[in-house]
C-alpha cells in the first residue's frame, strides 16, 4: 500500500516542484504592485502578517492587459507565427522521418545521429549562424546572385520570414523524432496488404501510414508549437522591429518598464493559452497509452 | 560548544575564501575600456578580474533590482543610477579606500551631483553626448555638399531620410535618449515629464520610421566602420571608435560625429558598488585603480570618451583632449542638456510609445 502510494506520488511531486511552485510565485508577483525597491514589487512575502499580505494582492494588472491592444495583438501574432512554423516543420520533418524509417536497418542509427548532431552546438551560435546566412551580404544572397536567380539582394534578415526559418530550423528535430518513432514501429506488411487490396501506393500512404503515425504527428506538433509560441531569442536575433511576439513584449515589460507584476500577468495569460494545447496533448498521450495496453 | 562550532565553521569558510584567489566582478558597457588595463589591474593588484559587458541600462537595472547580481562594480548612467540609489541598490563609497578621488574633476562632479548628491555612491567613469554619426562620403553623395550633418534635420526630416535609406540608417534602441532628442527637434523641453508632450515625439518618428533600418544600441559601431550603414544616431565615443576603426582598416570610409546644433543630450556613466557586492573591498581597489590619472587617460585614449578625471587630462592624446566632439568647447557645452529619470507611470508611457514607434502597434 505504502509502496503504491509512493509510486503514484512521484509524478505529482514532480509537477509540484517543476510546475506548481514556479507558477504560484509568478502568479503572486502578477497580483502585486510595482515599487522602487529590491525586489521591485510589493508586497513581499511576510509570514508574520499574512492578512495584510493577501489584502495587498489584486487583479489590476490583468485588467491593464485588456486596456491596451498591444497585448492581444502580440498573443495573436505569436499564435500565428507558432501555427505557421509548426505547419512548415511538419511539412519538412515528415518526409525526413519517413525516409529514415524506410532506410535500411543498418543506416538508421547513423541517420538518427545526424538529426541529433546539431544539438552538440549551442542553440545561440546556430541562430547567430543564420544571421550570417540570411544577411544582405550573406551566403544565401551571394549564392542566389551568383546563380543569377536574383539581381538585387533579398532582404530576409530582420523580417518575419527569417523568424520562420529560424524556428523551423531549430525545432525540426523535435518534429522528426516522434514521427520517426511512430513510423519505425509500423508493420510494413500493412502496406503490402493495402496494396494487395487494390490501393495505389499514394492511397496506401494516405489511408494506412498517415493514420498510424498520427500520434507521432501530434506529439511532434506540440513539441514545436509550445516553445515556438513563447519564443524570444529567435525573433529578437532574426526578426525585425516589426516582429511582434509575446516573448518580446514580456521582455519589454520586465526590462524597459521594470514592471515585474505586469510582466508576470503577461506570463500567466500565456500559460493559460498554452494549457489548452497541453491538456489536449496529455489526453492524446493517455489515449495512446490505453490503446497500447 | 555550539558557538564554538559555528565560529570554527565561519573561520573555515573565510579561510577557504581567502585560499581561493581574491576576485572582483565588473559589469561595464561593451567596447568601453582598453583591455590592456584589465591585465594591468590583475598584475598590479593580484586580484582576479572577471569582466562582463552589457549594452543597455535596462538590462543592468533589472539585475540590480532583482538583487544578488554577484557583481562588485557596475556602470549605470546618471538617470538610472539615481533611481537605483533610491531603490537601495548601492552602498556608499568609502573615501578612505579611494585616495585617487583627489584626481576627479569638479566640473563633472558638479553635474553628476544632480543624480548622486555629494557623489556619495558613485564616481564618474566617462561622459559624452548623444548625436549623429555620418559616413561623410556617402551622405554628401546622396544629399549634396551642404547636407545638414550637424543638425537633427538630417535624421528627422523625411525628405532627407528617404534618400539616406538607400545606404542605411540606425537609431539607438534607447527611448530615454531618442525621445528627448525628438522633443528637442520639435522645440519642446527635452526633459519634459508630461505624457502629452512626450506623446508628441510620435509625430517625429512616424514619417521617418520606414527609412530606419534598425534600432540597436551597439551594432552601429561596426556597421558604420564597415560602410554597411551611412548614418547612425548614437553615442559620441562609439561613433568616434567607428571613425577610428575605419581609418585603421583604410577602407575609404570617413566617419564624422556631431552633437546636434539644436542641442544634444549629455550623459554620465557612473561606477558604483552594489549593496550586496560579494567583495566591496576589491571593488574599492578597482575604482581606485580606474581613478589613477594614467589608467583613466589610457581608457579615454582608447575609447574616445571624455572622463571625469582632471588629473588624467595631461596624459590624454591630442586626438582626444583636442577634439571638441569629445571635450566640447564652451559654446557646445552651453548647448547640451541633461534629463531626469522618468517616474514609473511616465516610464510606461515612454516604453509603450517606443514599442509603437518601433513596431507600429
Amino acid at each position: 500500500m505504502m509502496r503504491r502510494f509512493l509510486l503514484i506520488s512521484v509524478p505529482y511531486f514532480w509537477l509540484l516542484i517543476l510546475f506548481l511552485v514556479p507558477f504560484v510565485i509568478v502568479l503572486k508577483i502578477s497580483l502585486s504592485d510595482t515599487a522602487l525597491s529590491i525586489p521591485p514589487y510589493t508586497p513581499t512575502f511576510d509570514w508574520s502578517d499574512m492578512g495584510a499580505f493577501f489584502r495587498a494582492l489584486d487583479f489590476e494588472n490583468f485588467l491593464f492587459l485588456t486596456e491596451d491592444d498591444l497585448y492581444w495583438k502580440a498573443y495573436l501574432s505569436s499564435l500565428k507565427i507558432a501555427v505557421i512554423s509548426t505547419f512548415f516543420t511538419l511539412l519538412i520533418g515528415y518526409p525526413i522521418a519517413y525516409g529514415m524509417a524506410r532506410a535500411p536497418e543498418e543506416w538508421r542509427p547513423t541517420l538518427m545521429m545526424l538529426v541529433i548532431l546539431p544539438f552538440w552546438t549551442s542553440f545561440l551560435i546556430r541562430v547567430y549562424a543564420w544571421m550570417g546566412i540570411l544577411s544582405s551580404e550573406g551566403f544565401l544572397n551571394q549564392f542566389l546572385l551568383w546563380t543569377g536567380i536574383i539581381s538585387e539582394p533579398l532582404t530576409i534578415l530582420n523580417t518575419n520570414t527569417a523568424v520562420y526559418i529560424g524556428i523551423v530550423y531549430t525545432y525540426l528535430p523535435f518534429m522528426i523524432l516522434p514521427i520517426y518513432s511512430a513510423l519505425d514501429r509500423m508493420d510494413g506488411s500493412l502496406i503490402e496488404a493495402a496494396e494487395d487490396l487494390g490501393c495505389s501506393r499514394l492511397l496506401a500512404f494516405w489511408l494506412v501510414t498517415v493514420p498510424l503515425s498520427r500520434n507521432g504527428i501530434i506529439a511532434g506538433s506540440f513539441l514545436v508549437f509550445i516553445p515556438a509560441l513563447g519564443e524570444f531569442v529567435i525573433p529578437s536575433l532574426l526578426g525585425g522591429s516589426g516582429t511582434l511576439m509575446i516573448g518580446k513584449v514580456l521582455w519589454e515589460e520586465f526590462f524597459s518598464n521594470r514592471d515585474w507584476p505586469v510582466a508576470s500577468a503577461v506570463a500567466v495569460v500565456l500559460l493559460l493559452i498554452l494549457v489548452i494545447p497541453i491538456v489536449l496533448f496529455q489526453r492524446n498521450q493517455q489515449k495512446q497509452a490505453e490503446a497500447e495496453q | 560548544m555550539k558557538t564554538y562550532t559555528l565560529t570554527l565553521t565561519a573561520a573555515l569558510a573565510l579561510g577557504g575564501a581567502a585560499a581561493i584567489a581574491e576576485e572582483v566582478r565588473v559589469y561595464n558597457w561593451s567596447d568601453y575600456i582598453d583591455e590592456e588595463l584589465l591585465t594591468k589591474f590583475e598584475e598590479e593588484t593580484g586580484i582576479d578580474l572577471i569582466y562582463d559587458v552589457f549594452d543597455s541600462n535596462e538590462v543592468l537595472e533589472t539585475k540590480m533590482l532583482a538583487g544578488g547580481s554577484g557583481y562588485d562594480v557596475v556602470v549605470p548612467s546618471g538617470t538610472f543610477l539615481q533611481r537605483q540609489i533610491v531603490a537601495g541598490a548601492f552602498q556608499k563609497l568609502d573615501p578612505a579606500q579611494l585616495p585617487n578621488l583627489a584626481n576627479m574633476w569638479d566640473v563633472v562632479e558638479k553635474r553628476t551631483e544632480q543624480y548622486d548628491p555629494e557623489n556619495a555612491y558613485s564616481i564618474n567613469y566617462m561622459w559624452g553626448t548623444t548625436g549623429i554619426g555620418v559616413n561623410v562620403g556617402k551622405v554628401t553623395e546622396l544629399l549634396g555638399e551642404d547636407a545638414p550633418i550637424d543638425s537633427l534635420d538630417l535624421v528627422f526630416k523625411p525628405e532627407n531620410m528617404e534618400k539616406l535609406a538607400q545606404c542605411g540608417v540606425h537609431f539607438l534602441d534607447a527611448p530615454a535618449e531618442m525621445i528627448p532628442m525628438a522633443l528637442k527637434f520639435l522645440g519642446e523641453d527635452p526633459d519634459s515629464q508630461d505624457p502629452d508632450v512626450i506623446a508628441r515625439a510620435e509625430e517625429v518618428f512616424v514619417p521617418v520610421r520606414p527609412y530606419i533600418q534598425k534600432f540597436h544600441s551597439s551594432e552601429y559601431i561596426n556597421a558604420l566602420a564597415n560602410g554597411d550603414i551611412c548614418v547612425a544616431v548614437g553615442w559620441s565615443g562609439d561613433i568616434l571608435q567607428a571613425r577610428d576603426r575605419a581609418a585603421e582598416a583604410d577602407n575609404g570610409v570617413e566617419i564624422a560625429y556631431h552633437a546636434a546644433k539644436e542641442g544634444a543630450q549629455m550623459w554620465f556613466d557612473q561606477m558604483a558598488i552594489p549593496v550586496d557586492a560579494p567583495n566591496p573591498k576589491a571593488a574599492h581597489v578597482f575604482l581606485n585603480f580606474i581613478m589613477d590619472a594614467q589608467n583613466m587617460a589610457a581608457a579615454s585614449n582608447y575609447v574616445y570618451y571624455a572622463n571625469g578625471n582632471k588629473a588624467s587630462q595631461e596624459f590624454l592624446v591630442e586626438d582626444v583632449i583636442g577634439d571638441t566632439a569629445i571635450y566640447p568647447d564652451q559654446e557646445t557645452l552651453d548647448n547640451l542638456f541633461t534629463t531626469r529619470p522618468y517616474p514609473a507611470k511616465v516610464q510606461r508611457t515612454v516604453t509603450r510609445l517606443w514599442t509603437k514607434i518601433k513596431s507600429g502597434t
